[in-house]
This record gives structure tokens, C-alpha cells and sequence, in this order.
């Protein structure tokens, strides 16, 4: 059964006490319309259960999460998908900065351009890896400090063809997971202590899994997506820290 | 230059370590008490205490004595005393040994020095320049054994005004105030990772706690299974790190503090190094084993009070507003409008931690030279909030650099509702400050989490030990309420004609807000 929140008129506060009204009550699949910047919804959230999203949700989209998949009808604002735990997002549009800070699991799909400070300090453990991928172009600091998850650039659906891959400063710090990136990015743009490789059949079939799964999600051709070349972008070494001090 | 990047191996060059030449500590041992039973070297993690085989007798490296005293302690024939080294050099108080041994270190290694504990330079401790009232003649002094005294204080905003109504005859409030951490003793336990500190000081602290009814802080190294049920009594804590952090370590205390910053080190983040990342700390961070966990400087979803405030919420929401949110900053110059903003964006309680807090890891010039004085920000802070009429909107709490009962009752008469402290707590549980809790091979079984040493500290002992140390701390700070003729902690707070100044110069006294004794 759908069970539909208009959030004409709510506040956040009002609209989030209604979603967990809904999912106390059973509702597994929740339609909300005419959002309009309503922060946090869904934060905190534990629970298996499908939100639609229309409209243009607020500051941090699914934050904390654990297990709900969220499509948003539209772009979402800041910091969604903040140190989320389990659980999928998927952005029909844009999102803006610093999406899936510090997330530990779940997927985050978005179709188009994603903001500044994107995928920073990602981390997986054991059975838990978080992935993220970026259907358009991303800003500076992508993957700043990532220590795990996956992170998939393809550069394909951006309003800014004129605009390089990724901006500045990518995965600086970075000291675990990968970036994957559709086509080649220039040597100059990766830090010292990161090295850029080509796939091989490993990361293929990763990539794979998590490709079909993203095309199928937001009718991407996925015969498109493989026409160009990805690499990979690794850190050089998972203690950065290791050979700093003296004592 | 870049001290990661490493220097082609050349033919062998035997390298001199200055640093290794002219140690801190000397082992000394009377061979008339010694009877070779070499537990000096079984208890000494550093390896300073030997075996020569050839010799058949015990020997010293003074090189690696870092001036625990565990040997010392252990000996069962009280043989071995450890001192300062007597070589000297040549007297100089510009160039005072700390400061060559600090040259030679980084002339040797290339890398930044690194310490513990907090600062260690004698910058003035205003502590030490307050002193309390007391009654005499002319207002009874009361005396806590005999009459009530009250330690009690709520954290959490208050009302600007109290609203009474009366319905079917009885009046009740018209709002319900809180949610409100009661608080039985206004001493909390500051945040000291798991990771840093090992498991058995963390359910000590724990336990004391709960006793005590009062708070202990997770620091940012997540929650152990096995201390979830001392929730009532636990701040767990988001760093920029986010580790261990999930929906049911937020809800798991009664309060989330948001780390910005610490004292020991303000404006760098911190990190757990990948030794210490053993199978039971990379579980409650949830990271893999002997991966680094590296908390960057800034959180880098708050770049503004306005990305504060959007967090603050952001957590209230996650947990339905059942728990309170604490932004904890390290005491630096701009702290009073920083705890301004803090208080706007919809903090409960701003915790203000100063220059001399303490830490298992810090840069050594950080530790030592930046921020500034708790006592001094406190009372900026205290004061800034209350002209801007916004003081009662949250709690203030400050840490760093607390060191007894006294300290306690002038940093709540400066205007603090609690104070937090940590090396107090270590030290009650052995501690003895030898300032190498980063190697992870604290020989006390405190700073480390090695399966081996944290049996040398158990957690009932540790317990006992912290549960005594407050215990004693609370009748000491009824006492003196008593002697200033108050029996309700609450009168006392931002009470500052109950301090006066001894040897401070105007400018302290105006920022501090104290009249100078005599006056």
C-alpha cells in the first residue's frame, strides 16, 4: 500500500514525525509530494522501506540512515547522505556539496552533477561498502580522506560539458577505497600521494555489478557508459600518517 | 620537504642518533636489594631493562626509560629508583635541554615532534591566582555533615521565563521543561577514546559514573557492546572522524557531543594509529584492523555556524529530539563570539576545553602553544553570553587543565555549570603522567590496548579507583560551599564576588571579572 505526505506547509519537523508515524504503522512505501527544501528527511531512519521523493529536498537527505531507499524526483540539496549506514539514494537530477560524508554503507546513485566536497572520508567495513556514483561532473575535494568504499565518476549527464571530470584537489588525504573514473584525467590533478591505473578484470566485474544496477536505476545506456575507458585512482599507501612524527 | 617521501638506501652509513645519547631518566639499581628476578624486565615495555646472558646479570638502558616508575613500582625488593639523569649540560636558560634534545630528535628523524598529556610550559595558571571566601562572624558557616548541600545541576537550556497554570485547582507548569541531564555531582568524565584508553578504564569509568550519577564522555572512538547499558550516564561523541557512528550509538546516551575541537590540540583533527587498531577497537570503529583512523581537522559538512546549526539538527532529528546536543571547541581567541554562534545554532551545552587539556597524541608545539587558558575563556565566554541575554539557552561546560576539588568550585564560580576532567581520572587509576600513551605500550595498562597489558588494570579497580577520587572531590566542594555560607551549588555558579585575585595585573582581573584580594 502507498501511502502519500503532502509536505505543502509542513516543517521538517512535522513532515519527519509523519514518515515515522507511516513506518510505525506498517507503510512500506511512502510517496511524499511538493517538497521544498525540508532538511533531514528520513534522518536517523532505521527501517526497510521505499520513500519517493518530488520536489527538492533540504540539508542532509537520509543523514545517519539505516535501510531506507529514497528516489528523489528531482535535485536534492547539501549533504545528503550523510554518514549513512545502510540503504540507497537515488537523485533523478543534481545534489549539491558534500554528499555521502563519512557514509559507511548503502548506494548513492545521482544522475547529474554533484556539488564541492563530495564522497569525503567514505569508509567500508567488513561486509559494509558504500557506493557512489556520480552520473555527471564533480567539484573540488572529491574523496578528500576517503579510507574505503567505491566511488564512480562517469561524467556523462552534466549541464557544464565545458567543465574538466572532477575540480581541484582530488582524493587528497585519500588513504583507502577507490575512485573509478570514465576517461582520463590529467596527471597534474592527482595528488602525490594517489596513483591512477587502468582497470583490470576485478574492478571490471565490480564495476559491473554496480553499473547495471545504476543504468537499470536511472535508465542509463549502459552500452554508453562502457564506450570510453575507466581508471582507477588508489592511494599509494593506507598510513599517511605512518612516518610523520618523532618522539 | 616531505618526511614521507623516503631517501634512496645508500651504501651503509652507520647513523649516530644524538637524540639516544643523552637520555631523560636514569635507572638505578642497588645490587644489595637486587636478587635477579627480572621482573623489571618483564614489566618495562620500552625494554629499558635487560639480560646479559654472558654476564648473568641485569642491565640498563637508560635511552629507552621513558620515567614510568612501573619498574620501580613492581620491584619487590624496592631495588630500582628511577631519576632524572644527572649529565647535564651546560647551563643555559635560553637553550634549556628540552629544547636541544628537541633539535636532536628531529635532526635524527625529519618527522614532528609529538606528546601527550597537555601543556607543559609554566604560562601562568590563573587557577593558582584565585583564591575562595569563606564566613566569619557575621554569616554562619554551614557545615555539610549537618545540614543539606547540594551538588545537584540540570544541563540542558532553561526557560526565560517560568509559566504556571492552574487547572482542577492545581497549579503546574504550563511547559515541561527539558529534556535536562540531572546531574548529581557537576564533575564529568571527559571524552578519552577507546582506542586511546583501554577497554577496562572505559567500563571504569563507566561504572563510576552511574554511581556517581554523573556523566562519562565515548570520546570518538564509538561504543563498546558491552557499555551500552551505562547509557543514562553516557555523552557519546560525533568527531569529524564520524567512526563507529551509527543511529544506535546515537541513541545509545543521553546527550551527542559534537567534537569541533580539544585544547591539547586546536585546529587539527587527530588520529588512532594503525598499531593500535586491534581486532576489538577496529569492531567499535568499524574500520579495518591496522588501518589508520584519521579524523580531519574540520568536520567538512560545518564550514560556518549555519552548517553547525544544520549537524545540531540534523542529530536532534536522527534521534527525535530525546537527546541533548553538546558542541565541544578547544579555548581559543575568538571563543566567546565562536560560543555565541554555538549557542544560536541550537547547542544544549557549549564545552570549552583550554590550553591545558590533556590528550594521548598531540604536535608537541601544539600542545604546548595553542589556544588559550580555560580559566580566562571561561569567564570571556561566561560574560559574553550573559550581555547578550543568551547565557540560560544552553549549559556551559568547560575541561582542561582541572586538577582538584578547588579548581572545580572557582571554574563554576567563573560561571561553568560542570567541568569535565581526564587526566585526573587517569591518574586516580595509575597514571603517572610519563607522556607516552601514543606508543600504545602504556606499561600501566591504561593507554593501550594490548591483550597483554590491559590485564595489568583491571576494570573493578579502576572503578573503585575513579569512583574514590570524586567521592573525595564532592565532600570537598560541599565543604567549601559550606564555608562560603552556601548549601546549593547553583548559588554558587557565576558567583565571582566569591573569588578574589592574589598577583594578577588589570587586564586579567577586568577579563576574568574578580576583584583583587584586599578589595
Amino acid at each position: 500500500m502507498v501511502f502519500e505526505i503532502d509536505a505543502k506547509d509542513l516543517h521538517y519537523r512535522e513532515l519527519n514525525q509523519q514518515i515515522r508515524k507511516a513506518i510505525a504503522e506498517g507503510a512500506k512505501h511512502l510517496v511524499i509530494k511538493h517538497v521544498n527544501g525540508h532538511r533531514y528527511l528520513a534522518a536517523g531512519v532505521s527501517a526497510e522501506v521505499d520513500i519517493d521523493v518530488y520536489g527538492v529536498p533540504g540539508l542532509d537527505l537520509g543523514a545517519f540512515m539505516r535501510g531506507p531507499r529514497i528516489r528523489v524526483h528531482g535535485n536534492t540539496q547539501d549533504g545528503a547522505g550523510n554518514t549513512m549506514d545502510e540503504g540507497k539514494i537515488i537523485v533523478e537530477g543534481m545534489a549539491g556539496d558534500v554528499v555521502g560524508y563519512a557514509m559507511r554503507g548503502g548506494k548513492i546513485f545521482i544522475a547529474s552533477d554533484v556539488g564541492y566536497r563530495v564522497g569525503i572520508h567514505m569508509k567500508s567495513y567488513m561486509d559494509k561498502i558504500p557506493v557512489l556514483v556520480i552520473g555527471g561532473k564533480a567539484g573540488d575535494f572529491l574523496g578528500e580522506y576517503m579510507a574505503g568504499g567505491i566511488i564512480v565518476l562517469l561524467g556523462l549527464n552534466s549541464r557544464y560539458p565545458e567543465r574538466p571530470l572532477a575540480g581541484m584537489f582530488l582524493g587528497t588525504g585519500m588513504h583507502g577505497g577507490v575512485i573509478y573514473v570514465r576517461g582520463h584525467l590529467p596527471e597534474t590533478q592527482i595528488s602525490p600521494v594517489l596513483k591512477i591505473e587502468e582497470i583490470d578484470d576485478k574492478d571490471k566485474a565490480t564495476l559491473e555489478n554496480i553499473l547495471i544496477e545504476y543504468a537499470k536505476d536511472l535508465n542509463f545506456d549502459l552500452e554508453e557508459i562502457w564506450k570510453e575507458k575507466f581508471f582507477k585512482i588508489k592511494p599509494k599507501t593506507h598510513r599517511p600518517y605512518g612516518k610523520l612524527y618523532a618522539y | 620537504m616531505n618526511p614521507q617521501k623516503e631517501t634512496k638506501a645508500k651504501p651503509k652509513r652507520k647513523k649516530v642518533q644524538f637524540s639516544k645519547l643523552y637520555p631523560d631518566f636514569y635507572i638505578e639499581r642497588d645490587w644489595d636489594k637486587c636478587i635477579k628476578c627480572k621482573l623489571c624486565i618483564r614489566e618495562c615495555t620500552y625494554e629499558a631493562h635487560g639480560w646479559d646472558d654472558k654476564r648473568e646479570t641485569l642491565t640498563e638502558d637508560h635511552s629507552k626509560c621513558v620515567g614510568c616508575h612501573r619498574c620501580e613500582a613492581t620491584c619487590p625488593t624496592g631495588a630500582i629508583v628511577i631519576k632524572h639523569h644527572p649529565s647535564r649540560f651546560r647551563e643555559h636558560d635560553t637553550w634549556k635541554p628540552w629544547f636541544i634534545k628537541n633539535v636532536y630528535k628531529q635532526a635524527d628523524t625529519g618527522g614532528v615532534l609529538l606528546s601527550a598529556t597537555g601543556c607543559a610550559v609554566p604560562f601562568r595558571n590563573y587557577w593558582d591566582h584565585l583564591v575562595l571566601d569563606a564566613c566569619q562572624v557575621t554569616n554562619p558557616p554551614i557545615d555539610p555533615l549537618r545540614e543539606p548541600m547540594e551538588l545537584r545541576t540540570y544541563l540542558g537550556p532553561k526557560p526565560d521565563k517560568v509559566e504556571v497554570v492552574l487547572e482542577n485547582g492545581k497549579y503546574h507548569l504550563k511547559q515541561k521543561p527539558g529534556p535536562w541531564i540531572k546531574l548529581e555531582v557537576p564533575i564529568m568524565f571527559a571524552a578519552m577514546s577507546y582506542g586511546a584508553i583501554s577497554l577496562h578504564v572505559h567500563q571504569g569509568l563507566a561504572r563510576a559514573a552511574k554511581d556517581l550519577g554523573t556523566l562519562y564522555n565515548t570520546g570518538e572512538g564509538g561504543l563498546h557492546a558491552s557499555l551500552y547499558e551505562y547509557g543514562s550516564n553516557t555523552v557519546v561523541q560525533c568527531a569529524s572522524g564520524r567512526f563507529g557512528l551509527h543511529v544506535d550509538y546515537l541513541n545509545a546516551g543521553v546527550a551527542i557531543e559534537i567534537k569541533i575541537g580539544q585544547g591539547a590540540k586546536p585546529g587539527i583533527g587527530g588520529h588512532l594509529p594503525g598499531e593500535k587498531v586491534t581486532e576489538e577497537i577496529s569492531k567499535t570503529r568499524m574500520i579495518p584492523v591496522g588501518s589508520d583512523a584519521i579524523s580531519p581537522a574540520p568536520h567538512h559538512d560545518i564550514y560556518s555556524i549555519e552548517d553547525l546549526r544544520g549537524l545540531i539538527y540534523a542529530l536532534k532529528e536522527a534521534t527525535e529530539y530525546k537527546k541533548l546536543v553538546f558542541v565541544k571547541i578547544a579555548a581559543v581567541h575568538n571563543a566567546p563570539a565562536i560560543a555565541s554562534g554555538i549557542v544560536r545554532a541550537g547547542a544544549d551545552a557549549v564545552v570549552l576545553c583550554g590550553l591545558r587539556g590533556g590528550t594521548g597524541a598531540a604536535p608537541t608545539m601544539f600542545r604546548d602553544y595553542v589556544g588559550i587558558p580555560i580559566e580566562l575563556a571561561l569567564a570571556a565566554v561566561d560574560e559574553r553570553l550573559r550581555q547578550e541575554g543568551i547565557r540560560h539557552w544552553a549549559s556551559l561546560i568547560v575541561s582542561g587543565g582541572i586538577r582538584c576539588s578547588a579548581d572545580v568550585v572557582k571554574a563554576i564560580a567563573l560561571g561553568a555549570d560542570a567541568v569535565y576532567i581526564g587526566t585526573p581520572a587517569l591518574i586516580a587509576v595509575g597514571c603517572t603522567m610519563c607522556g607516552r600513551c601514543f606508543t600504545g605500550k602504556c606499561p600501566w595498562g591504561i593507554a593501550t590496548n594490548n591483550p597483554e597489558l590491559i590485564k595489568r588494570l583491571d576494570p573493578d579497580t579502576a572503578y573503585e579507583k575513579i569512583y574514590n577520587l570524586v567521592h573525595g572531590w564532592a565532600h570537598e566542594i560541599q565543604e567549601l560551599l559550606g564555608a562560603m555560607g552556601l548549601n546549593s551549588i547553583e548559588s554558587l555558579r557565576g558567583n565571582r564576588d566569591k573569588l578574589r585575585a592574589v598577583g594578577l595585573n588589570e587586564v586579567e582581573l577586568r577579563i576574568l571579572g574578580v576583584k583583587h584580594a584586599g578589595e
